[in-house]
């Protein structure tokens, strides 16, 4: 094991240099950055199409920009958020980086394959992006047809195949992290003394191998219907425009699980670090993990209330549904409990878990409100889904994504990012959060729809509040870009382990080497073993 | 300011009580459990933060908390689950002898038709105190009839009727919103609901107009040749439609299905989907060749055919037996008006419809 006086001066972000290096690299760790680097850029390119929207709702009147102007921004703002960052942000980018070190690994099962999703995704952003700078797309980010297949004038088939070739890449991620848990993990690593991040990703890439061909089948029904007129879901070519929402739900309900399950994961491994404690209720978190991806399957229909399917239907979907919140209550009793006679600090990471659990109850139980048929059918379609759902992704899954990035970043990069403008930045996120977020369950109620360029004047309050709130947000988005790569340059010299952290990864070097471990390491402990950590005069073989 | 920045809609539905009797019950249980959950993590982290318990105590789990914690939630959302199907079901199954009014929408207005032969764009008058069912159908993309006043919402689909209904209880004007993205202007597809008095409402019902929606219809029915085969006497190819609707009718694979506006819907415009017992697949498809607004008059009158408030045409001859009639051909150019009583005759070529 390594120790902080021995950093190897060898790493694998300085093992090889050149461009070449980066763009034919098979390490894991480096295709992690790669991805890193990928989706920030979209992230911040889908948030600047959030702030034009949210400039335009400042007034009631649709004066800022176009009508068609408006409905390609909401589109293309959810295109890539979803498919080009919320998707991979967790998994493409800390499952890789993290998965072979947490199990003992030198690199994931198929090396060269995680390569090539990484290029997959690329070239299924670049058709989006080609989409975006040639007029856009205007069908929402649900591709709804009739209306994608025959009535949009816009660039509906390069964007579609975009999506398309984006599934492959998250295809070829599921199916490396399920090999690589199946088959690397180092001896004595027993499946329950897996760290619940493992079992989180090892539940998201069940669902995306098996979700992603049916978004996959979908979007080949759509262009071929649009391109050739084949009459799949246009009703006048004897087609039927409900069958593109059950297929296209049956992907991108489980999509959401794809994109909340690896952050979960993620508050487990922090929680348990800064409560010094294992977390509470093990068993249950890792299996509620595989409960909510199997019944995650089983839910889509809870999107088509409204949509003219039977009575029965819409109350045996309805009822399925309320089953999905068990798992996820049981996550977040789990974690509050964890804290209870821990030794609790204060960490950058850790206030991010906290925003995480509070956001997390809020989005989950109002979800709970759109399971129950009776009041989706009031609240569907409008402000308040918009709401629920950027509680659970952006208040869940970036959280979340935020939280890890602090955490691991140390182990990323070898340097500490700093710690004070890292807390405000915190601090402003979960504000700026929730004014701009809050406001919107109002406006749900009150019957503000969705995807409206223009709105009756009694909406205006609200939306001024949440457009306030989102130049809070923004800046606690910015503020993290600036401090992080200033660190990369002055930041404290992390050494192995900063946080005195349980896992495999904190017994590395930081950065690692290139293949992770000098020596295969051999597990003889349970996962988040603190109180071994921590015990007063006895030998660790952790470093500290 | 206060004036300014209402926090809750109007209620004006006999359904508004219900769902947000609901929604209020669900507002106690999320801000219960925030605050519970929100003030152990607060609680915790002071009580047990490293100054004050320097070191943890470890707990490795509790199944009697698990199962306490499993068990309470899932008590709780069956509660819900139980008590939001009711209040499903009163909003999926409309009362008996409901008035009907007819809604097509299209990119990017809304079309409404009453049985009396009124018709609106983007506005529908209502009367209060009486139930109002809602039949509908698109011309072009999916659309939605969201009255957020009266907590209802259905799409509104292309090919299909989709229903809702509501009970106004308090005069006024409503908002009426598309609530299903429909492309460039679907925040411009938003009309008002007036819900007014009765009496009110009667005199407004009884303005100027030629004729019921049914008149309409059976004009439609002898325009497009439609009384040929379907006549009162035994001598038709089709079936007799008087006494049909809101029956059900045996199909010749054996099957029985109601004869509701989609069954009618679907009989006219692909008959071959679905044929009553004893009679041949011989009608051709009136696809493309009626508005959305002519079918619906021919529904309406057939259902009037049903609850006998009209009668067939007496039998015509036909000059030409043994080919199919066809539709005539439209005289003049009568185009398509949304304010005319008289139903549009499209000016579609009359295709020389072949046996089957």
């Amino acid at each position: 094991m390594e120790t902080a006086n021995s950093e190897p001066k060898t790493n694998y972000l300085n093992a090889d240099y050149g461009i070449k290096s980066w763009l034919l690299t098979t390490d894991h760790k480096r295709i992690a950055l790669l991805y890193l680097i990928s989706i920030t850029l979209f992230f911040f390119l889908g948030g600047f199409f959030a702030m034009l929207i949210r400039l335009e709702l400042l007034t009631p009147a649709g004066d800022l920009v176009l009508a068609d102007t408006y409905n390609k921004l909401f589109t293309m703002h959810g295109v890539v958020m979803i498919f080009l960052f919320l998707l991979p942000a967790v998994p493409a980018v800390f499952g890789n980086f993290l998965v072979p070190m947490m199990i003992g690994a030198k690199d994931l099962a198929f090396p060269k394959l995680n390569l090539a999703s990484w290029y997959i995704f690329i070239i299924g952003a670049c058709f989006i992006l080609y989409a975006v700078v040639t007029g856009g797309l205007d069908t929402g980010w649900t591709f709804y047809t009739p209306y994608s297949t025959t009535y949009s004038n816009s660039n509906v088939v390069a964007a579609a195949l975009g999506v398309f070739i984006t599934g492959f890449s998250s295809i070829f991620t599921g199916l490396n992290i399920l090999v690589t848990v199946h088959r690397m993990r180092a001896p004595g690593l027993t499946w329950r003394r897996l760290p619940l991040f493992i079992w989180a990703h090892y539940a998201t890439s069940v669902i995306m191998v098996l979700g992603t061909p049916v978004l996959a089948i979908t979007i080949v029904l759509v262009a071929l219907e649009r391109l050739f007129h084949f009459g799949i879901f246009d009703a006048r070519m004897g087609g039927d425009p409900l069958l593109f929402q059950h297929l296209f739900w049956f992907y991108s309900h489980p999509a959401v699980y794809i994109m909340i399950l690896p952050a979960m994961g993620v508050i487990s491994e922090i929680i348990a670090c800064f409560s010094r404690k294992r977390v509470f209720g093990y068993d249950f978190v890792a299996m509620s993990s595989i409960a909510i991806a199997v019944l995650g399957f089983l839910v889509w229909a809870h999107h088509m209330y409204v949509a003219g399917i039977s009575t029965y239907a819409a109350m045996i979907f309805s009822m399925l549904t309320f089953f999905v919140a068990i798992p996820s209550a049981v996550k977040v009793f789990n974690w509050t409990a964890t804290l209870y006679k821990g030794s609790i600090t204060f960490e950058t990471p850790m206030l991010y878990v906290f925003a995480f659990i509070g956001l997390f109850t809020i989005g989950g139980l109002t979800g709970v409100f759109l399971a129950s048929v009776g009041i989706d059918l009031h609240v569907t379609d409008t402000y308040f889904v918009v709401a629920h759902f950027h509680y659970v992704m952006v208040g869940g899954t970036v959280t979340a994504f935020m939280g890890a990035l602090h955490f691991w970043w140390p182990k990323i990069t070898g340097k500490m990012y700093p710690e004070s403008f890292a807390k405000l930045s915190a601090v402003l996120v979960f504000l700026g959060f929730n004014l701009t977020f809050f406001p919107q369950f109002l406006l749900g109620y009150m019957g503000m729809p969705r995807r409206y360029h223009a709105y009756p004047a009694e909406f205006q309050v609200l939306n001024v509040l949440s457009t306030a709130g989102a130049s809070i947000l923004a800046v606690g988005f910015l503020l993290p870009m600036v401090y992080f790569v200033w660190s990369l340059q002055y930041g404290k010299d992390a050494g192995p382990n900063p946080y005195n952290a349980a896992g495999l990864e904190w017994q590395t070097a930081s950065p690692p080497t290139t293949f992770n471990f000098e020596e295969t390491p051999v597990v003889t402990w349970e996962a988040y073993n603190y109180d071994e950590i921590d015990a007063p005069n006895k030998g660790v073989e952790v470093a500290g | 300011m206060w004036s300014n920045l209402p926090l809750f809609p109007a209620r004006a539905s006999s359904m508004a009580g219900h769902v947000d009797a609901l929604y209020f019950a669900l507002v106690a249980i999320t801000a219960f459990f925030t605050i519970l959950i929100s003030a152990l993590i607060l609680f915790f982290a002071l009580r047990f933060r490293k100054s004050r318990s320097p070191q943890a105590t470890q707990i490795h789990g509790s199944t009697a908390l698990e199962l306490l914690w499993t068990g309470i939630p899932l008590g709780i959302v069956m509660i819900i689950f139980v008590w939001s199907s009711v209040i499903f079901f009163m909003q999926t199954r409309p009362p008996k002898g409901a008035m009907e009014v007819y809604a097509v929408g299209k990119q990017w207005m809304w079309k409404f038709q009453h049985t009396e032969g009124q018709r609106e764009i983007n506005q529908l008058h209502v009367p209060v105190g009486r139930d109002v069912r809602m039949i509908m159908t698109s011309q072009d993309v999916i659309h939605d009839f969201y009255v957020p006043a009266f907590r209802i919402k259905a799409d509104v689909l292309p090919g299909r009727y989709t229903s809702t209904w509501f009970h106004a209880t308090v005069p006024g004007r409503y908002h009426l919103f598309c609530a299903e993205y429909c492309g460039t202007q679907h925040s411009g597809m938003v009309g008002e609901v007036v819900v007014m008095e009765a009496g009110d409402y009667d005199r407004w019902a009884s303005g100027a107009v030629d004729g019921s929606l049914a008149s309409a219809g059976e004009k439609s029915f002898q325009q497009y040749g439609c009384s040929m085969c379907h006549r009162a006497d035994a001598a038709g190819r089709g079936p007799n439609l008087v006494g049909v609707f809101g029956r059900p009718v045996l199909l010749d694979d054996g099957r029985t299905v109601t004869a509701d506006e989609s069954y009618v819907r679907e009989s006219i415009l692909n008959p071959g989907a679905k044929i009553a017992s004893g009679f041949k697949n011989i009608m051709p498809t009136f696809e493309g060749q009626l508005s959305e607004e002519e079918v619906i008059g021919l529904v309406a009158y057939v259902k009037a055919l049903g609850d006998g408030s009209a009668n067939l045409p007496l039998p015509v001859n036909e000059p030409n037996s043994g080919t199919y009639p066809v539709a005539p051909k439209a005289e003049g150019s009568a185009a398509k008006s949304d304010k005319t009583a008289t139903p549009p005759a499209k000016t579609v070529p009359a295709k020389p419809a072949a046996r089957q």
